[in-house]
């Protein structure tokens, strides 16, 4: 299933593998942060209301 | 009289949808179909363009770097145009979703032009026989890259929200000029080594596209991208609208 990649296997691979890293990583902190966030807000709203 | 009049109209429902409420209403109708149709652009678009497509004659495998390359440096650029025209609007109306919209592209910009320089150095070491060169346009990038970080640096260090947001879109007006150097810099220099627009290619006399094997999976790609921004956009404006809701509330509780 894996293509050949010749003599550039190492180039190919670390780029597909370190823009992984990178899109996972902005993914990851934008859904927790958001999560976060949204959690600590509605906790205050329900203080405001309480 | 009746066009100025339905432009009106038009001008007022576009900013009626930049409204917190009505944002937060419209954003989360629209988000789940953002998210699966980014999923499938991307997914669909790097998988065909790193499985099943040859190489080239002159760049061997290499070529399968495109497909992370070009989608990362056009939503880069144009994710700094769009932190100039939120700014520009936060100045000109103080329209708070609109400034919002800026801090929230900058972390996504910062990262996508992170990615155009890393896999950018990754090609050029075989193929140009060096990771850098300070070429116009990896220069220009790499500038428009510490714009983003300066950015990104300057909402943190500001306590007061107007002041912060006074001050950072005045350095995204700035730092426009190396988003548009970026993209235009091969145009009007002519060192340097890195080439033009990828889409098309030039000899000099006539411009030809990239061949279809390699056009329409790098086109989903740029989609799968551009679809990724847009959701991280509307992810992280959400964030900010209820951070800003949450400080105000805290504020209040301190106060009380």
């Amino acid at each position: 299933m894996m293509p050949d990649l010749g003599n550039y296997a190492v180039e190919v691979i670390s780029a597909y593998g370190l823009s992984s890293i990178v899109l996972g990583f902005l993914i990851f902190t934008s859904v927790v942060r958001n999560a976060r966030v949204k959690q600590r807000l509605a906790d205050a709203e329900a203080r405001k209301d309480a | 009289m009746a066009l100025t009049w339905k432009l009106s109209s038009y001008w007022d429902k576009f900013w009626h949808l930049a409204n917190p409420k009505v944002f937060m209403g419209w954003s989360s109708r629209l988000l789940p179909i953002i998210i699966v149709m980014a999923a499938f652009c991307l997914s669909t678009g790097l998988i065909w363009g790193f499985f099943f497509t040859p190489d080239d004659a002159r760049q061997g495998s290499t070529v399968k770097i495109i497909y992370l390359h070009v989608p990362a440096a056009l939503v880069a650029i144009n994710g700094y145009l769009l932190m100039f025209i939120g700014s520009l609007f936060w100045l000109i109306r103080r329209q708070h979703v609109s400034v919002l919209i800026a801090k929230a592209t900058a972390p996504i910009g910062m990262a996508m032009t992170a990615i155009a320089l890393l896999t950018g150095a990754i090609w050029g070491q075989p193929m140009w026989g060096t990771y850098w060169v300070w070429d116009p346009r990896l220069t220009s990038f790499f500038v428009l890259f510490l714009f983003y970080i300066g950015y990104i640096v300057l909402w943190s260090a500001i306590e007061d929200h107007d002041t912060a947001a006074d001050l950072t879109s005045i350095l995204a007006l700035v730092g426009c000029g190396f988003a548009l150097l970026s993209r235009y810099a091969v145009l009007f220099w002519s060192q340097g080594l890195h080439q033009g627009t990828t889409v098309t290619i030039s000899d000099g006399v006539q411009q030809e596209r990239i061949s279809d094997v390699f056009f329409q999976p790098l086109l989903l790609s740029m989609a799968g991208f551009c679809l990724l921004f847009l959701a991280l956009l509307l992810i992280g404006t959400r964030t900010e609208l209820r951070a800003r809701r949450l400080k105000m509330l805290e504020l209040r509780e301190q106060m009380l």
